[in-house]
C-alpha cells in the first residue's frame, strides 16, 4: 500500500485573481472586457465576445488551431494575452469575409474540399490570409512553410495547398488552373 | 489548459523592468514571447504570482550594425525577423538557420531571441501536466526531489533545448544583461551552467537586454538540426558550426558547438583542436565528428533513442563540416 | 439500389459539401463552441496509478470549495457500459479499481474549469497499488494478477481459432513455404477537436445531451442504461466532429458524467477534454504482433495461409472483440487463399483502451500480409505487383471463410498505380537509398451487422417536402468531416431532381431523425445512401404522378432534372418541381416519406462469422517512392499514387479528399506515430511529442478512381474512407527495403530501426524481430469450405 499522493496540491489557478478592463479591436471592432489578466486571447474571444469560430487543440501552443492575426502577422491565441495586444488589430476567422462576401481563400476552400472536419480551417485561413496579404503569388514551398505551424488530421494538406494557390491566382488575376484538379482520371 | 492567476506589470522603461523584477522576488518572472513560459504555466511547471511584461520595452528592440563591425540583437527582438534579416542571412547563417528553425512561424514571430537563449531547459519527465507528474512521482526540476531520467543523479539532466545558443556560441557572440547594480556582458557560453535547473548564469533581477554579434571576419558559420519533423519540433540535436580558413584552406579557428546532448550547449573542444592549422580534408572531417560526438551524452528524456542520437552527433557535425569546407 | 442511370445530373460532380460555407467561415458549432445560461464546468480526477484497488475516496474537501456545485464518484453511477454487449466493462467513474492512468475516479461541476480543476486536485483517494501490466508479454505472464475477472484465464479478454480447410494439406502442396513477423505499434486518432460534451437535464425531466460523437445512436443507448432513464426522455444531438477517425465511436465516461451531474444540479453542464485526456480516452489502433505462414506454388499462387495475431488491448474491452476478429477476417478477400486458418488474441493490459481506428483491425494484418507477400515474391523471382495480379479474387464470388464478393476492381488498381508510377522500370532500379514498393488491400462497405443484436434497419432515412417545395432529409448519420451530410443532399437531390442547396439537412439528433447506427465501418455513404433512394422514390412517385396527370405524360416517360419533371421523349414539356410539389399535396395530402436499409446476411454460421461480411468490399492499390538517408535513416516520401475502387465516385472531390487524408495518416503510422508508455505513464500525450506529419512531410499524391459499379450501393458506390489508409503502410515498408536492402517488419519505421538494421546488415546479422508471445490457442473450430 502507498500512501495517498500529497496534500499539499497546487491549486494556484485559485489564487489572487487579478482583473482589469481591456480594449480589444476584433475584425474593425472595439471591444471593452473586464477579465482576468490571466485569461488568454483564445479564452476571451471565445467566452467573452463569443467568437467561437477560433478553435483549440491543444492550448499549449503545439497545433496552430488557435491562430489569429495580430497586425497582419499569426500568433497563437492560446499564448496570447489580450492585456498585451490592446488597440492592436486582430483578425479572427469571422472576419475574413466582408459584409457578407467571403474571402477568396474561403471560397477556394469550399470549392475544393480543403475543409474536411472544418476545425483546423479557421487558423489555418487566418495563416494564408497573413501569407498571401505579404507574398500574393508564394511557391508552393512557401506556402507549405507558412502553414507549418497548423496541423491537420483530415486532409493530407493537399486541397489546402491547392486551395490557396487557387486563391492566390485568382487574387492575382492570375488565373491559370481550373478547379477541381483531383488526380488523375475517374476510370469511368 | 488554462494559465494559473497572476498580477501584470508593464514597466515603460528597463529600470522601472529591472525594479519590478527585483521587488517582486521570487514570486516574480520575466515574460516576452510567452511562448516557452505560458505552455510551462498551464502545466504548473511555474506559477509566478507576478509577471513582468518585457515585449514593449524599446530598449530590447531592434537590430543594429553591420557585419564588418558587429551587430547588436535587441534581447525582444521576434525570432522571425533573425530568420529574414538580409545581413545575418547572409553573413551568420548559422543564427538566422537556428532563429528561422525554431518551433513554427507561429512562435517565431511571437518568440524572442532573448527567450530562445533563456528557454527552460526540457525533459519528457518535465514538460508535462500537473496531474502526470503527478502520476509518475514529481522530479527535482519542480515539486520532487529525484531525478526520474538518472535516478542516481545528485542534478537534474534536463537538456538545454535552444536551437540559437549554440549558434551564438559558435559566432563567439556576447550577451548583455542589465541589473539593479548596472550591465554587464558574458560571453554566450558563460550563459549557462550544466546543470538543469540551475540552467542559467544569469540572476533572476537580471534582464538579458541585447546579444553582440562580433564582426564575421571570414567566419563561415552553419547550423544543423536533428528532429523528427520539419516544424514544430525541438531540436534533438543541434550542431552548429564556424570556421575560418586563410588563403591556402588551413583552419586557423574552428567553433563547433553541440545543442540538446546536455543542460548547456556543450562545445566540442577535441574536435576543433583537430582542426586547427591543418586544411579539412573529408578524413580529417571524420576524425573531427568522432571526437566531437564522444562526450555527447544524451539521456533518455527526448524523442528518439540516445543511442540514436548520439550516433547523430557524429553524422550532423561531419555534415555541417563538409558544408564548411565546401565538400560535397 | 445500384441500377445505372444513363444520366446523372448530381452524382458523379465535384460538388461543394453543405456544409463548406459554414467551416469556412467559423459558423460551424463544434461541441465546445457551444454555452447555455447558468452552464456549469467539469472536471475529471483521474487515476495517478496503471493497476490500483480504490480503498476509499474523500469528497470533503472538494465540496468546500466555494463554486463546486457537485461532487461525483462511481457509487452514484454502478451500472457498467461498453460498447459491445459482450464485454460491458467499464465505468463512467470506477469504483472498485482503476486499470490505467487516467481512468476516471471521480468529477467535478463548478463554477468554472479553473474551480473544478482545483477541486479535483482536493479529492483524496487511498489506493492499494496492484502489479501494473504494461504489455502482452507482462499480462500472459501474471496470470495471477487479472485486469479484469471476466474471460477465459488469466489477462485474456478473447481468443479464437478457426480454420477454414485444412491448411497442412495446403502447405504440403506448395513448392515454397515462408514465415514471418511482425509488430505493429498502437498509434491514437489524434483528431484537432478534443472531446467535449454538454448536458441539461431540464425540469421536465428530459436530458439532452450534445456530444462530439460519431454514434449518438450508441451513446443513446448507453446513456439510459447507465442512467436508468427511459431513452425516450434522452435526446443525443451529436455535433459536427472535429475529426473522429473512430476516436469518437464509444460511448465516453464524460458524456454519462456531465449528464448525471447536470441531473444533480439543476444545470447545464459541460466538459471539453485537455488534449491529454484524449489520448487517455485513446480507443486507438491496438499493438499487434502478427505472425505469418503461407505456402505459395511457384507461380505464386496460395496453397494455404496460417495467421496469428496477439493484441494488446488496454485496459477495457471497448471495440476489442470486433477488433480481434478483423484481424483475421479480410486476409481472404484480396488474392485467392483456398485454406485459411486464424488464431487469434486479445490481451487486457494497464493502458488506455484501444478500439477502432480507421481501418480498424485490418491495417495491422493487411501491413503484414503484403510484406510478407513482398518477400514470397522475391523468393520466388517474381515481380510483386505481377505475383498480386496473378492470384486475384473473382468476382461474385466466396472466399473459403465465407464471405461474398460483389464487384473486384483490385486488378485495374494495381494496373493503374505500376502503369502511373513507372514502376517496371523502378522496381529494384533505382539508385541505393531510393524505393519504390506496391501493396493491395481490401475493406468493408459498412459491417453487415451492428453492434447489439436486432432485426432493425441499420440506417433509416425521412424526407418532407412542404408546398414551397423545400426539402429537408432527416437521418441519424453524424458527418465528422467525411460528408456524410452531403451525400443525404447529392442523393435526395439526383432523385428528385434538384440541386443540393434546395435540401435542408438535419441528422444525428436522437429526437428527430430516424437511427443510423454511426459514423464507423465505413458504412455511412453505402447504407443512408441506400435508404435514401429508397425513401426519395417514394415521393417521386407521387410527384411524378401528379405531373403526368397534368402534363399528360404517362409515368415511365418522366425524368427529374434541373429543378423540373419532365417528358423524356419531349423535354420541354414540364414543370417545376414546386409546382409538382403543390400539385402532389393536393393529391396525396402531406407529402412525407421514410426509407431504410438493412444489410443482407452474411453467409458464414460459424461464431466469429458475423465479423467481415459487408454489402460490398473496396478495393485499392499503393505504390510509394521514397528515399532514405541511409547515414540518418530519415525517410522522404517523394510520391504515392493511390488507385481505389470505389464502385462509383458520388463526388470524386470528397473521394479524393478521403483518400489523401487516409494516406496521410498511413504514412504517420508508417513513420512516425506510436503510443508510447514508460513507468506505466503514457509518454507523450502532447501534440509535440506524439509526432503527427506537417504541412512539410507532405509527399505529392496521386489519386485514380476506379469504379466497378457493385450492384450493392448507390448508384454503385462503395466505401472510401478507410480502406486508403491499408495499402499505404506495407507499400512504405516495401519501399524502404527496395531503397536500401532492409526489412524493417515493424511499425513505425523510424530513423533509429532503419540505422540499426542497416549497422546490422554491415555486420552481416539479420534483423528479426520473431519473438511471439507464449500462447496456448484453443482447438479451432473447423469449417469446411463450401465449394466456392
Amino acid at each position: 500500500m502507498v500512501p495517498s499522493p500529497t496534500l499539499a496540491v497546487n491549486i494556484a489557478p485559485l489564487r489572487d485573481v487579478h482583473k482589469a478592463l481591456i480594449r480589444l479591436r476584433v475584425n474593425g471592432e472595439t471591444h471593452e472586457v473586464y477579465v482576468p489578466v490571466h485569461k488568454t486571447l483564445l479564452e476571451v474571444l471565445r467566452e467573452d465576445l463569443n467568437l467561437t469560430g477560433t478553435k483549440h487543440g491543444c492550448e499549449l501552443g503545439e497545433c496552430g488551431t488557435c491562430t489569429v492575426l495580430v497586425d497582419g502577422e499569426p500568433v497563437l491565441s492560446c499564448l496570447a494575452l489580450p492585456i498585451e495586444l490592446q488597440d492592436r488589430d486582430i483578425v479572427t476567422v469571422e472576419g475574413l469575409a466582408e459584409r457578407g462576401v467571403p474571402h477568396p481563400l474561403q471560397v477556394a476552400f469550399a470549392e475544393l474540399g480543403a475543409a474536411q472536419c472544418g476545425y483546423c480551417t479557421p487558423g489555418i485561413l487566418v495563416a494564408a490570409k497573413s501569407l498571401l496579404d505579404q507574398n500574393p503569388r508564394p511557391t508552393l514551398d512557401e506556402i507549405k512553410e507558412a502553414l507549418a505551424g497548423n496541423l491537420c488530421r483530415c486532409t493530407g494538406y493537399i486541397k489546402i495547398l491547392e486551395a490557396v494557390e487557387l486563391a492566390a491566382q485568382r487574387m492575382t488575376g492570375n488565373w491559370k488552373r481550373e478547379t477541381g484538379n483531383w488526380g488523375t482520371g475517374s476510370g469511368a | 489548459m488554462r494559465l494559473p492567476a497572476f498580477r501584470y506589470l508593464a514597466p515603460k522603461t528597463l529600470a522601472e523592468a529591472s525594479r519590478m523584477i527585483a521587488d517582486a522576488g521570487p514570486d516574480g518572472m520575466l515574460v516576452s514571447g510567452g511562448t516557452d513560459l505560458f505552455p510551462n504555466m498551464k502545466r504548473l511547471q511555474f506559477d509566478p504570482r507576478i509577471l513582468v511584461g518585457l515585449r514593449h520595452l524599446s530598449e530590447l528592440l531592434g537590430v543594429s550594425g553591420d557585419p564588418h563591425r558587429g551587430m547588436r540583437i535587441g534581447a525582444a527582438t521576434p525570432l522571425h525577423q533573425l530568420g529574414l534579416h538580409p545581413a545575418i542571412r547572409a553573413r551568420y547563417p548559422a543564427l538566422a538557420t537556428a532563429a528561422g528553425s525554431v518551433a513554427t512561424p507561429q512562435i517565431r514571430r511571437m518568440g524572442t531571441l532573448g527567450g530562445n537563449l533563456c528557454v527552460d531547459t526540457r525533459c519528457n519527465y518535465y514538460n508535462q501536466s500537473y496531474e502526470w507528474r503527478r502520476a509518475i512521482g514529481f522530479c527535482m526540476k519542480r515539486d520532487g526531489d529525484v531525478c526520474l531520467v538518472a535516478p542516481g543523479s545528485p542534478r537534474c539532466v534536463a537538456v538545454s533545448s535552444s536551437d540559437t545558443a549554440p549558434a551564438m556560441m559558435a559566432l563567439q557572440a556576447t550577451v548583455v544583461l542589465s541589473g539593479p547594480d548596472g550591465e554587464r556582458t558574458l560571453p554566450v557560453a558563460a550563459l549557462y551552467h550544466d546543470d538543469g535547473m540551475a540552467y542559467l548564469a544569469k540572476r533572476p533581477e537580471e534582464i538579458l537586454t541585447a546579444i553582440l554579434l562580433p564582426p564575421v571576419d571570414g567566419l563561415r558559420n552553419t547550423y544543423w538540426k536533428l528532429r523528427r519533423r520539419g516544424s514544430f519540433d525541438f531540436p534533438i540535436l543541434g550542431v552548429a558550426a564556424s570556421l575560418r580558413l586563410d588563403g591556402d584552406g588551413t583552419c586557423t579557428d574552428a567553433r563547433i558547438v553541440l545543442g540538446a546532448v546536455a543542460s548547456r550547449p556543450v562545445e566540442a573542444i577535441e574536435a576543433e583542436k583537430l582542426l586547427l592549422g591543418q586544411r579539412l580534408t573529408s578524413d580529417l572531417i571524420e576524425e573531427a565528428a568522432m571526437a566531437a560526438y564522444r562526450p555527447a551524452k544524451p539521456l533518455d528524456n527526448t524523442d528518439l533513442t540516445l543511442a540514436y542520437r548520439k550516433r547523430m552527433a557524429r553524422v550532423f557535425v561531419a555534415r555541417a563540416l563538409r558544408e564548411l569546407a565546401n565538400l560535397p | 439500389m445500384g441500377e445505372e442511370k444513363e444520366e446523372y445530373s448530381i452524382i458523379g460532380r465535384p460538388l461543394i459539401k453543405v456544409d463548406a460555407m459554414a467551416k469556412v467561415t467559423g459558423e460551424t458549432k463544434f461541441a465546445d463552441d457551444l454555452a447555455l445560461p447558468r452552464m456549469l464546468h467539469a472536471k475529471l480526477l483521474r487515476s495517478p496509478h496503471p493497476h490500483a484497488r480504490i480503498l476509499s475516496i474523500d469528497t470533503g474537501p472538494a465540496e468546500a470549495l466555494p463554486g463546486v456545485h457537485a461532487v461525483l464518484t462511481g457509487r452514484a453511477l454502478p451500472i457498467k457500459f461498453g460498447i459491445l454487449p459482450v464485454s460491458q466493462d467499464e465505468e463512467a467513474l470506477a469504483t472498485e479499481k482503476v486499470r490505467y492512468v487516467g481512468d476516471p475516479v471521480a468529477a467535478v461541476a463548478a463554477v468554472d474549469e479553473e474551480t473544478a480543476e482545483a477541486a479535483c486536485r482536493l479529492i483524496r483517494v487511498e489506493y492499494e497499488v496492484l502489479p501494473a501490466l504494461m504489455s502482452v508479454g507482462e499480462a500472459l505472464a501474471r496470470e495471477d494478477v487479472r485486469i479484469h475477472d471476466y474471460g477465459p484465464r488469466g489477462n485474456i479478454h478473447k481468443e479464437v481459432a478457426l480454420e477454414f480447410g485444412d491448411v497442412e494439406e495446403g502447405f504440403a502442396q506448395a513448392d515454397h513455404v515462408r514465415e514471418d513477423v511482425f509488430f505493429y505499434e498502437g498509434s491514437t486518432h489524434l483528431p484537432m477537436e478534443q472531446h467535449a460534451a454538454l448536458a441539461a437535464h431540464g425540469p421536465d425531466g428530459k436530458l439532452c445531451l450534445w456530444s462530439s460523437t460519431q454514434t449518438p445512436h450508441y451513446v443513446h443507448r448507453a446513456l439510459a442504461k447507465v442512467l436508468e432513464l427511459p431513452a425516450s426522455h434522452i435526446r443525443v444531438i451529436a455535433l459536427p466532429n472535429g475529426g473522429g477517425f473512430g476516436g469518437k465511436s464509444d460511448p465516453f465516461s464524460h458524456e454519462i458524467v456531465v449528464c448525471k451531474l447536470s441531473m444533480l444540479t439543476g444545470r447545464p453542464v459541460k466538459i471539453c477534454l485537455t488534449r491529454e485526456e484524449v489520448f487517455y480516452a485513446h480507443r486507438g489502433r491496438h499493438p499487434v504482433t502478427l505472425w505469418f505462414k503461407t505456402g505459395v506454388t511457384r507461380g505464386g499462387a496460395i496453397t494455404a495461409m496460417h495467421f496469428r495475431s496477439y493484441l494488446d488491448g488496454g485496459a477495457y474491452g471497448s471495440y476489442g472483440v470486433a477488433s480481434l476478429y478483423y484481424t483475421g477476417a479480410l486476409q481472404t478477400v484480396t488474392y485467392r487463399v483456398p485454406r485459411y486458418k486464424f488464431e487469434g488474441v486479445r490481451v487486457f493490459t494497464n493502458k488506455p483502451p484501444c478500439g477502432p481506428k480507421r481501418g480498424h483491425g485490418t491495417p495491422q494484418p493487411r501491413c503484414a500480409l503484403e510484406v510478407h507477400l513482398d518477400k514470397l515474391a522475391e523468393a520466388l523471382g517474381l515481380d510483386p505487383s505481377e505475383m498480386r495480379r496473378r492470384h486475384l479474387v473473382q468476382p461474385n464470388s466466396v472466399t473459403v471463410n465465407q464471405l461474398r464478393i460483389g464487384t473486384v476492381g483490385l486488378g485495374e488498381c494495381l494496373d493503374r498505380v505500376v502503369e502511373r508510377s513507372g514502376w517496371k522500370a523502378k522496381h529494384r532500379k533505382l539508385p541505393f537509398g531510393h524505393g519504390i514498393g506496391v501493396a493491395g488491400s481490401a475493406y468493408i462497405s459498412g459491417a453487415g451487422l451492428p453492434i447489439y443484436w436486432n432485426a432493425l434497419p441499420h440506417s433509416g432515412v425521412q424526407i418532407k417536402i412542404d408546398r414551397g417545395g423545400g426539402v429537408a432529409v432527416f437521418c441519424g448519420s453524424t458527418d465528422i468531416g467525411q460528408g456524410s451530410d452531403s451525400v443525404l443532399a447529392y442523393v435526395a437531390a439526383e432523385e428528385l431532381g434538384i440541386e443540393p442547396e434546395d435540401i435542408r439537412v438535419v441528422t444525428a439528433d436522437t429526437d428527430l431523425t430516424p437511427v443510423d447506427l454511426g459514423s464507423y465501418s465505413s458504412r455511412v455513404t453505402l447504407m443512408t445512401g441506400n435508404a435514401t433512394i429508397q425513401a426519395a422514390r417514394k415521393l417521386k412517385a407521387q410527384l411524378f404522378e401528379a405531373a403526368g396527370e397534368k402534363l399528360g405524360v404517362p409515368f415511365d416517360r418522366l425524368r427529374a432534372a434541373h429543378r423540373r419533371i419532365f417528358d423524356r421523349d419531349n423535354p420541354e414539356a414540364g414543370i417545376g418541381f414546386v409546382e409538382a410539389a403543390v400539385l402532389a399535396e393536393a393529391k396525396f395530402g402531406t407529402l412525407g416519406a421514410v426509407g431504410s436499409y438493412t444489410p443482407p446476411k452474411g453467409l458464414g454460421k460459424y461464431k466469429g462469422a458475423g465479423v467481415g461480411p459487408t454489402p460490398t468490399y473496396s478495393y485499392s492499390a499503393a505504390v510509394v517512392e521514397l528515399t532514405v538517408d541511409p547515414e540518418t535513416g530519415f525517410i522522404t516520401v517523394d510520391k504515392v499514387w493511390l488507385a481505389h475502387d470505389i464502385g462509383k465516385a458520388i463526388n470524386p472531390l470528397l473521394v479524393i479528399g478521403q483518400i489523401e487524408g487516409s494516406v496521410y495518416m498511413a504514412l504517420g503510422e508508417a513513420l512516425m506515430e506510436e503510443q508510447a508508455f514508460r513507468k506505466g505513464v503514457h509518454k507523450i500525450p502532447s501534440m509535440l511529442e506524439y509526432k503527427s506529419p506537417t504541412f512539410l512531410e507532405t509527399p505529392q499524391m496521386e489519386s485514380i478512381l476506379v469504379e466497378t459499379l457493385d450492384p450493392a450501393g448507390p448508384y454503385g458506390a462503395k466505401e472510401v474512407g478507410q480502406g486508403v489508409l491499408l495499402p499505404v503502410v506495407p507499400a512504405v515498408l516495401n519501399a524502404i527495403y527496395d531503397a536500401v536492402g532492409v526489412r524493417i517488419d515493424e511499425v513505425p519505421a523510424s530513423p533509429e530501426k532503419i540505422v540499426k538494421a542497416l549497422e546490422a546488415q554491415r555486420r552481416g546479422r539479420a534483423s528479426g524481430n520473431g519473438r511471439l508471445p507464449s500462447v496456448t490457442f484453443p482447438e479451432p473450430t473447423v469449417v469446411q469450405p463450401t465449394g466456392a
